[in-house]
C-alpha cells in the first residue's frame, strides 16, 4: 500500500512540476471552442441560445477524458519505448499489476483537475445563457469518476502498444473520429436522424462520457437513459482496464 | 559459505513473432545454466554480448520470465515470489533508466520511499551516498546533463538506498573512460569489502579478472566454465600463447605444427584459419624456437605476438573465438 503511494506521490511531483504545461495542454483547446461556439457565434446569431447548454457538458467530457487518457499514454510510451525509465518502478516492492493499477489512479486524478479548471472557465466564458443543472452532485461525482477512469485505461491500453514513432499518428487518428463521434457537440438523441450512425457512434466510449455529463448537468434536455450510459462506462472501463494490465504486464516482463 | 543465488538449469526461449514467409527459429537466450553463488561474494558472468548473460540477471532480478529452470534467490523463487526478491535485491541495469523529470537527489529519494524507507532516514542516507559518490555538488540538478560516470554512480547509489543484500550490475562499465572504470572498479571492491554480495556481467575479461572471485564463463546461452580468475586461466593448457600468422599453405602448415609440437614445453599446437596457436608453459624463448622452426621448413611468418596466461586465452581456448569479436 505504502509502495502505491510512493509511486503517486513521485507521478504528484512530476505533475505538478508541469503544471503549467498540463493547464494548457488540457485546457486551450476545449476554451477556444468554448469561446467561439458559446460566446462569438451565439453573439452573431448563427447559433441558437440554448446551444451553449447543451455544449457544456461535451465540453467537460473531452477535456476530462483526453487528459486522462493523455496523462497515462504518453508518459509510457516514452517509458517502455525510449527512456525505459520505468524500469526502477517495476522494481519497487509492489506487483507489477499495482504499477499499472497507480498509472490508472494518476490518469483518474489529472481528468478530475482537467475538470475542475476547465468548468468554471466554460461557465465563465459562455456567461449568462447557460441553465446548468448541479443538484445532482453524487451522480455527477460518479459519471466524472466513471469517465476518468474509462480514459485514463484506454490511456493504459494503448500506452502499451504504441510504439514512440507511431503516437503522433495514432493520436491523429484515433482522437479525430474519437472527439467528432463522440457526442460532444451535439446530444445522442438527435441522431436519429441517421439511425445507422447513432447505433455505431455507441462503439466511442466517448459518447458514454458525453451523455452521461448531459444527464446530470442538463437532465430537462435529451439524453441516453442512465442505465445505457453506466452499461457503456462500466463496460468499457473493465475492458479496457483488463486489456491495459494485461499488456503493461507483458511489456514489464520480458 | 551460505548459498544467496541458486540457479538451476535455467533456460530462457524467445518465441519470434512469425512473419509472413513463415516461422523464425527460437532464440535460445538460456539455455540449461546452473550456478550458485555465496552470500558476501563477488560473483561475475563473463561473455561475448548475446551470450546470455542480460537474460540471466534480467531472470534473478524479476524482469524476465524463465522459460525452464529454477532461480532462487535467499531461498525465494523469483518466478513465483517477485515482490519478496524485489526488497532483497538492489539493480544497477546496463541502460541510463534514471528519472529525467526528478533531481539526482529526487531519484534516490522516492527509490527508497518506493521501498518503505521513512522519510528522515531516506534523506540521511541520500546525503550519505550522494557525498560518498561524490555526487553531492550536481544532486538537486535535473540527471539530463550527467555524464556516463556520474549517471552510473547515481545507478548504484539509487540501487543502495533500501539496503539491498546483494547488488546485480549489467555491464557496469560499459561506456566509461578508462579513468571512471578505475573509479567504478575501486568503488565496487568498497562496496563488496563492507560485505555486499555483488553479482556482475561483464564482456571485460580484465574487469572480470581484477574484480570477481569466482567467474562463470558463458557462451551462447551455455555455461562453459566457472572458477576463481587464477584457476580459470591456469587450465589453459601452457597458460602461454605464441600466435604466428604464416603464409604456409595447408601442407605445409600441417608440418610446421607437428615440428612445433616437438619443441620443449610446447603443450598443444592449434591451426586457426591459418593461424598457428601455440599454447606453452613458458615464454623464454618460445618465441625464437618457433621462428628458427618455420624458418627451417621454408614457412615465412608475417606477424607473432606472445601472451601472458590471461581470461582472454582462457576464452580464446575455449570456443576458438576471442571475446572482443
Amino acid at each position: 500500500m505504502s509502495t502505491l503511494a510512493a509511486l503517486l506521490h513521485r507521478d504528484l511531483r512530476v505533475a505538478q512540476r508541469e503544471l503549467k504545461f498540463s493547464i494548457l495542454r488540457v485546457a486551450l483547446q476545449p476554451l477556444l471552442f468554448t469561446f467561439i461556439f458559446g460566446y462569438v457565434m451565439p453573439k452573431m446569431g448563427t447559433i441558437q441560445k440554448g446551444y451553449t447548454t447543451m455544449l457544456l457538458p461535451g465540453i467537460l467530457a473531452l477535456s476530462m477524458t483526453l487528459s486522462g487518457m493523455q496523462s497515462v499514454a504518453l508518459p509510457l510510451v516514452i517509458d517502455f519505448g525510449w527512456t525505459k525509465e520505468i524500469e526502477d518502478r517495476l522494481l519497487a516492492p509492489i506487483s507489477i499489476s499495482g504499477v499499472a493499477f497507480e498509472k490508472i489512479l494518476m490518469g483518474i486524478i489529472q481528468a478530475v483537475v482537467a475538470g475542475i479548471i476547465v468548468l468554471p472557465l466554460a461557465v465563465l466564458i459562455m456567461g449568462s445563457g447557460l441553465n446548468l443543472d448541479f443538484s445532482h452532485p453524487f451522480l455527477l461525482i460518479v459519471v466524472a469518476i466513471l469517465a476518468s477512469w474509462l480514459f485514463s485505461a484506454f490511456g493504459l491500453a494503448l500506452g502499451t502498444v504504441v510504439s514512440p514513432q507511431q503516437i503522433g499518428l495514432v493520436f491523429n487518428v484515433l482522437l479525430g473520429p474519437m472527439i467528432f463521434f463522440g457526442c460532444t457537440y451535439y446530444p445522442w438523441g438527435s441522431l436519429n436522424v441517421v439511425p445507422w450512425f447513432q447505433k455505431l457512434v455507441l462503439i466511442n466510449p466517448l459518447v458514454y462520457a458525453s451523455e452521461g455529463f448531459r444527464s446530470t448537468l442538463t437532465p430537462q434536455l435529451p439524453h441516453m437513459p442512465l442505465w445505457g450510459i453506466m452499461a457503456g462506462l462500466v463496460g468499457f472501463s473493465i475492458l479496457f482496464t483488463y486489456q491495459g494490465m494485461k499488456q503493461f504486464e507483458r511489456r514489464a516482463v520480458d | 559459505m551460505e548459498t544467496v543465488i541458486s540457479v538451476k538449469d535455467l533456460r530462457k526461449v524467445y518465441k519470434p513473432q512469425s512473419d509472413r514467409k513463415g516461422k523464425k527459429p527460437e532464440i535460445k537466450a538460456v539455455d540449461g545454466i546452473s550456478f550458485e553463488v555465496g552470500r558476501g561474494e563477488f560473483f561475475g558472468l563473463l561473455g561475448p554480448n548475446g551470450a546470455g548473460k542480460t537474460t540471466t540477471i534480467g531472470v534473478l532480478t524479476t524482469r524476465v520470465r524463465p522459460s525452464g529452470g529454477l532461480a532462487l534467490v535467499d531461498g525465494t523463487d523469483v518466478a513465483k515470489d517477485p515482490v519478496t526478491v524485489k526488497r532483497l535485491i538492489g539493480v544497477v541495469p546496463q541502460v541510463n533508466n534514471l528519472d529525467r523529470s526528478l533531481t539526482g537527489r529526487e531519484n534516490l529519494l522516492f527509490h527508497a520511499e518506493y521501498f518503505g524507507i521513512p522519510k528522515h532516514e531516506r534523506e540521511k542516507r541520500a546525503n550519505d551516498l550522494l557525498e560518498r559518490f561524490q555526487l553531492a555538488n550536481r544532486a538537486d540538478e535535473k540527471t539530463m546533463g550527467f555524464s556516463g560516470g556520474m549517471a552510473q554512480r547515481l545507478k548504484i547509489a539509487r540501487a543502495l538506498m533500501h539496503n539491498p543484500s546483494i547488488l546485480f550490475l549489467d555491464e557496469p562499465t560499459t561506456g566509461l573512460d578508462p579513468q571512471s572504470r578505475r573509479a567504478m572498479w575501486d568503488l565496487l571492491t568498497e562496496l563488496h569489502t563492507r560485505g555486499l554480495t555483488i553479482f556482475l556481467t561483464t564482456h571485460y575479461m580484465e574487469e572480470a579478472d581484477e574484480l570477481c572471485q569466482r567467474i562463470a564463463v558463458v557462451d551462447h546461452g551455455k555455461l562453459l566454465a566457472m572458477d576463481t580468475p587464477v584457476k580459470l586461466k591456469s587450465s589453459v593448457p601452457g597458460g602461454y600463447l605464441v600466435e604466428l600468422q604464416t603464409s604456409a599453405q595447408d601442407g605445409a602448415a600441417s608440418n610446421l605444427q607437428t615440428a612445433l609440437k616437438a619443441i620443449p614445453g610446447v603443450v598443444e599446437v592449434l591451426n586457426v584459419d591459418g593461424r598457428i596457436r601455440m599454447y606453452a608453459d613458458k615464454a623464454e624463448g618460445m618465441l625464437a624456437q618457433a621462428m628458427k622452426v618455420a624458418g627451417d621448413q621454408g614457412v615465412s611468418v608475417t606477424d607473432a605476438h606472445v601472451a601472458e596466461p590471461s581470461l582472454e586465452n582462457f576464452f580464446l581456448h575455449l570456443t576458438g573465438r576471442s571475446l572482443r569479436e
